[in-house]
């Protein structure tokens, strides 16, 4: 990223990161902010366990500890999580199928918008009056009567933030289907892409019960309406449902891209093939939709009654048959093969252990009568720390140090990367593990501090030195990045030199318009086809020729930010006169700019042949 | 690279070693020692399902660690592009399947079983029942057949099923008691209905008293709203009733200092504290916990030592106790004095000696 | 094919919205919205299910002392026409009839002002007669919330189809404001899809009780 910077002045490379519609740009900027956020929720996990590390401690009060779990648990999953994974799918999802953008490259830029303007909103709330404070899940009869506004900022902020990952979402679908490069058939697309594909898919239908239960909950917060209050005739029952039939597939839409950044990296450094591709697509597929159908398992103590709860239970049980499929073929990926321990390998392989522990302590929970012990204990939480943790972020560690060559043109690394592993690694088994049994031995989740005689002391103290080796780890990785980015050892197209997909076939970080010659696409794994074949790089699917592309634009930031100034409009319209003022102005930038967008042509331009061949010298160098 | 090996030896050899060394908690409060019908059954699954578990992690960890011996690289050759196995791909479906059916089957079981309260439905059925009603950060149990009305410690009788009816009545709760059994949420919407067992040997054990929690975020203090369960035998229960059914006024304090108390309880705290069993109010009007057996408590206000210095802190600043509790500026200010006397009064609050 | 380029009849293809690339992904992109959007209405009807009739006390009115079937029916029938008549205004669009084009949509466009008239009208009629307002009880705020959404996008539709005649008054058809065209009749046409299902189960089932 340095080069740009040093070839332009500040200024312009800001301007043009503000109005960029390059997909390699905004991959940057979600890492950027994902990152930031990342960090946010990490310290506020560090307070949380500081606060826990002895009985009876006030190191924060008990409403703070509310606002910081909220926080912790809204941040990481909705301003970390996806982000970071949207970083990377559009860093490498356009590259692995050999397109030269995304669909819609202005939606892109206003997806990320809109997730930086909703995080920004939502985070705010530390300095105006205090976070929401009912827990990421935001229960409604604790959500309405919480007071004060943090539960509006969470309303408001993951309503924007939410619509930016819903446009996301039909932008990578539409990208899949319709801009493949020639030859590159559903059943050639790396697996990551695929997963990209699911999640996406699952974004389409999940965010849209999310958005429903958001707006109920600021209508009945902001605009008196009646929807959770009981005496009033509503029922909070309502929220439950919506908020799982988004939440749940919510997990898959984290796990499944992590599925599909470690099936590249156990094919990769495995110089193997992936184990059963079909059944791994098939597996992805089938996690996807059945990611639907098991929502009620958050809500086995709700009392929805032993038929629901029976069948619920099946259900989700069911879901670990293609989660073990997937196990074995990357097991077996890896069997047979040449294996080179690389950091991300590192986390591929320290993936599947943790991993498996939380896929069965994921079965366990599953067992209704027996998770009416678990349910909303430390189990619980130690259960889908080791999903999200130990799958998800893992993952996000791997693909930095995996796809940071192809992003920035040069390599973290390796020896820190391996620090970084072992800190991380180890500060996570000794934080979670351990939880597992706390919350068995009637530990609830949630709780700002827990009296002593009960057991919990020496366990919690445990978890607690868990948490200073991740934050160690994380520390180191931040060092990395910067003195590797100080450095700037520029790298090939093929860091590894094991590169099986696309992406690794073009210079490091690619020219922006990606290929210069769409690439023929002759299988699975079409880069490593190529070398096996004795060539180079791929070879072209069509003569030089121009090059459409489309014109940065202004106009999604605008979208955002009018978003961003009506949601303060709403959330104090009760309070102060001027909040319906406000309320409006937002609306009204936020539609005059799409009205611009509308009534103004937007025809892109093209890049003429005669530069593509002057631009080739200079894509390879920078 | 030795090391990770060697790790992850160690980590299974302290993991076993902890489960083997019988950390399961303490007996009051641990779902690891049921002390009830129902936490067995649970436990049962438990130990099922980690049996099968562990059955998987064995198999992983084996083709896991075989991995990292013998397919590290060691030169550059280019190993064999292997599609895939059906054999084997069919093989690691349909053997989760028929471990996922193995679990299935105890679980729909126990879960229909667990919800069985056809018994508490029945008319004039003679099963004992209680209301649960659960408030920002206490817990009023009501006996509807015993016209009786008590708070925050649940007695109970052992070895017999005891059927609840749960409802809260601000804000969404959850009812817990680790030993006994699973949770039940307490909704703002619906009651919801379930029943336990206590057992007698086992209750005895942990001390006939248990630690129940909430366990669904309530606020500031839901990690304070804690209640016990008295577990006694079926004769001590039912003398229990008895007394508790014999206050249909309020005591008379005995000594000055408890008059004094009374004399301030009865202009400062009555209002919302009820100091007779008897169950004439309506639930929503019951706002703060029932006294009438104070003084045969085990915690003030839930969490605290049983003792006079503790109920006058707690008198003095609940706040500080139990942040975003509503009982905080609902009397006036004590002066120390006023504080020895109402503690002296509610302590002596006894139905049973 | 460049899709700014000037048109003519002979030149015009037999699908003009997928001509070119951009064409196809704004086609498919809006299918897959569209998806997104059932999805969104459907969790609205679930929620109008459970808080249907949930009053806080007997002196508030159920849905079968609110609704009434001749005025309903007059919107449904607005509605439904309008469709049609967007259908028409596609169809001289695939065959390079600007002017038919832009007088079916203008059609299309009356059609839905008088709907969303009617909504209004309705909607008042029940704040002030009935006392049945947004906030007066969960099925208050249900019912408006359901409704008003749909409600919002027909306005949305309408000042859609507007603009895009207006912006495009002067310059006839070309392949880049024929996608745009097909995508806002799509939209107009799923406005009309859920108006169906709501008049099924909001006012038909409302009015059996």
């Amino acid at each position: 990223m340095s080069t740009i910077a040093q070839k332009k002045g500040f200024g312009a490379t800001l301007w043009d990161f503000l109005t960029t519609v390059d997909h390699k740009k905004i991959a940057i900027l979600y890492l950027i902010a994902g990152g930031f956020f990342f960090v946010v929720g990490g310290l506020e996990a560090v307070f949380i366990r500081i606060q826990l590390a002895i009985p009876n401690n006030d190191f924060v009060s008990a409403g703070a500890f509310n606002e910081i779990i909220t926080m912790h648990g809204t941040t990481m999953i909705f301003l970390a999580a996806m982000p970071l994974l949207f970083a990377f799918m559009n860093a490498v999802m356009p590259l692995q199928i050999g397109a030269r953008d995304v669909a819609f490259p202005f939606i892109n830029a206003l997806g990320f918008w809109l997730f930086f303007f909703g995080g920004v909103f939502l985070n705010l709330s530390w300095f105006l009056g205090g976070a929401p404070d009912a827990g990421w899940t935001s229960y409604a009869s604790l959500a309405i009567h919480s007071k004060g506004h943090g539960v509006d900022f969470y309303v408001l902020g993951l309503q924007i933030s939410g619509i930016g990952t819903l446009i996301g979402g039909i932008n990578f679908l539409v990208t899949i289907i319709n801009m493949r490069a020639p030859g590159m058939t559903y059943m050639r697309m790396p697996l990551f892409t695929w997963s990209t594909f699911v999640a996406s898919a699952m974004i389409l239908f999940a965010f849209p019960p999310l958005t429903v239960g958001l707006t109920l909950m600021m209508f009945d917060r902001l605009f008196g309406a009646n929807f959770f209050e009981v005496a009033m005739g509503g029922n909070t029952i309502i929220w439950e449902h919506l908020f799982w039939i988004f939440g749940h597939p919510e997990v898959y839409i984290l796990i499944l891209p992590a599925f599909g950044i470690f099936s590249e990296i156990f094919s990769l450094f495995s110089r193997k093939r992936l184990f059963g591709y079909s059944s791994m697509v098939f597996a992805t597929v089938l996690i996807g939709f059945l990611g639907f159908m098991v929502w009620a398992h958050h809500m086995f103590t709700a009392g929805l009654g032993p038929v629901a709860n029976a069948i619920f239970a099946v259900a989700t049980m069911a879901i670990g048959v293609p989660t073990g499929i997937k196990i074995f073929n990357w097991l077996f990926t890896m069997w047979g093969g040449s294996v080179k321990f690389t950091t991300p390998m590192y986390y591929a392989f320290g993936f599947i252990p943790s991993f498996v522990m939380g896929g069965v302590t994921g079965v366990m929970v599953a067992t209704a009568a027996a998770d009416y012990q678990y349910h909303d204990t430390y189990f619980v939480v130690a259960h889908f720390h080791y999903v999200i943790v130990g799958g998800v972020v893992l993952a996000i560690l791997a693909a930095t140090h995996l796809w940071w060559p192809k992003m920035f043109g040069t390599m973290l690394n390796e020896t820190l990367g391996k620090i970084t592993f072992w800190f991380f690694f180890i500060g996570f088994h000794l934080t979670f593990f351990i939880q597992h049994f706390l919350g068995l031995w009637g530990m609830p989740r949630r709780v700002f501090t827990y009296l002593p005689g009960q057991g919990f002391d020496a366990a919690n103290a445990v978890s607690s030195v868990g948490a200073a080796f991740m934050s160690i780890g994380v520390l180191i990785m931040l060092y990395n990045i910067i003195m590797t980015s100080v450095k700037n050892v520029k790298v090939g197209n093929d860091p590894w030199g094991d590169g099986r997909s696309l992406e690794w076939a073009i210079p490091s970080p690619p020219p922006f318009y990606n290929f210069k010659q769409l690439p023929l696409v002759r299988g699975l794994d079409a880069y490593w086809l190529e070398k096996m074949a004795g060539k180079k790089g791929m070879t072209p699917a069509e003569p030089l020729g121009d090059i459409h592309m489309p014109n940065s634009s202004f106009i999604p930031f605008m979208i955002s930010l009018g978003l961003f100034i009506a949601a303060f409009g709403a959330m104090y319209h009760r309070d102060h006169s001027w909040g319906m003022a406000v309320l409006i102005l937002g609306l009204l930038v936020t539609f005059g700019s799409m009205f611009l967008r509308s009534v103004k042509d937007d025809h892109g331009f093209h890049i003429h042949k005669e530069d593509l061949v002057d631009e080739s010298d200079k894509g390879v160098k920078a | 690279m030795k090391r990770l090996a060697k790790w992850r030896l160690i980590s299974l050899f302290a993991i076993l070693a902890l489960v083997l060394s019988g950390c399961s908690g303490e007996r009051f409060v641990s779902a690891l020692r049921p002390a009830g019908e129902v936490a067995d059954m649970q436990y049962d699954l438990m130990k099922l399902s980690t049996f099968v578990m562990v059955g998987v992690i064995v198999v992983v960890m084996i083709i896991f660690i075989i991995i990292f011996f013998r397919f590290r690289r060691k030169d550059e050759s280019i190993p064999k592009q292997v599609e895939g196995s059906h054999k084997l791909e069919i093989i690691w479906t349909v053997i989760p399947i028929l471990l996922l059916l193995i679990l299935a089957v105890p679980t729909v079981a126990t879960t229909f079983h667990l919800a069985d309260v056809s018994p508490m439905e029945k008319k004039n059925s003679k099963v004992l029942t209680i209301n649960v009603r659960s408030h920002l950060y206490w817990w009023d149990f009501e006996y509807p057949g015993q016209k009786l009305v008590t708070s925050q410690e649940l007695v109970v009788p052992t070895n017999e099923k005891v059927y609840f009816n749960l409802k809260s009545m601000d804000i969404k709760h959850s009812f817990w008691i680790p030993a006994v059994g699973g949770k039940l949420d307490t909704n703002t919407d619906n009651i919801n209905k379930f029943w336990l067992e206590f057992d007698d040997k086992r209750a005895n054990e942990a001390g006939n008293l248990f630690y129940g929690k909430c366990a669904e975020l309530c606020g500031p203090s839901h990690a304070l709203m804690d209640f016990k369960v008295k577990a006694i035998s079926r004769d001590k229960f039912d003398a229990w009733v008895t007394a508790m059914q014999g206050i249909k006024e309020p005591q008379k304090a005995q000594g000055d200092l408890a008059v004094q108390g009374q004399e301030l309880f009865n202009q400062s705290c009555i209002g919302c504290h009820a100091v007779t069993s008897e169950n004439k109010m309506p639930e929503t009007a019951r706002t703060a916990p029932n006294l009438t057996n104070f003084g045969d408590r085990s915690r003030v206000a839930g969490i605290l030592d049983h003792n006079k210095e503790k109920l006058k802190e707690w008198i003095s600043n609940p706040e500080t106790y139990k942040p975003g509790n509503l009982m905080t500026g609902k009397y006036p200010k004590m002066s120390d004095q006023q504080l020895d006397a109402l503690a002296e009064y509610l302590m002596g609050l006894k139905v049973q000696e | 094919m460049h899709a700014e380029e000037k048109m003519t009849y002979e030149k015009w293809p037999a699908a003009p919205e997928k001509a070119t690339l951009e064409a196809k992904n704004k086609f498919l992109g809006f299918w897959l919205f569209l998806g997104g959007e059932t999805v969104l209405f459907a969790s609205l009807f679930a929620t109008y299910l459970a808080l249907k009739d949930k009053v806080p006390d007997t002196s508030q009115h159920l849905a079968k002392d609110l609704f009434e079937l001749p005025l309903t029916f007059v919107a449904t029938m607005l509605l439904l026409t309008s469709s049609l008549t967007s259908v028409y205004a596609m169809y001289h669009m695939k065959n390079f009839a600007f002017k038919k084009m832009m007088l079916w949509l203008g059609l299309t466009v009356l059609l839905g002002a008088g709907f969303l008239g009617l909504e209004v009208y309705e909607f008042n009629h029940y704040v002030h007669v009935y006392k049945h307002t947004f906030t007066s009880s969960a099925f208050g705020s249900a019912f408006y919330t359901l409704v008003g959404f749909h409600g919002a996008h027909v306005a949305f539709g309408l000042s859609w189809i507007l603009s895009l005649m207006i912006r495009n008054s002067k310059r006839g058809l070309n392949l880049y404001n024929a996608p745009k065209f097909y995508v806002a009749s799509l939209y107009w046409h799923f406005i009309d899809v859920v108006w169906v299902f709501i008049f099924t189960v909001v006012y038909l089932m409302g009015m059996v009780g």
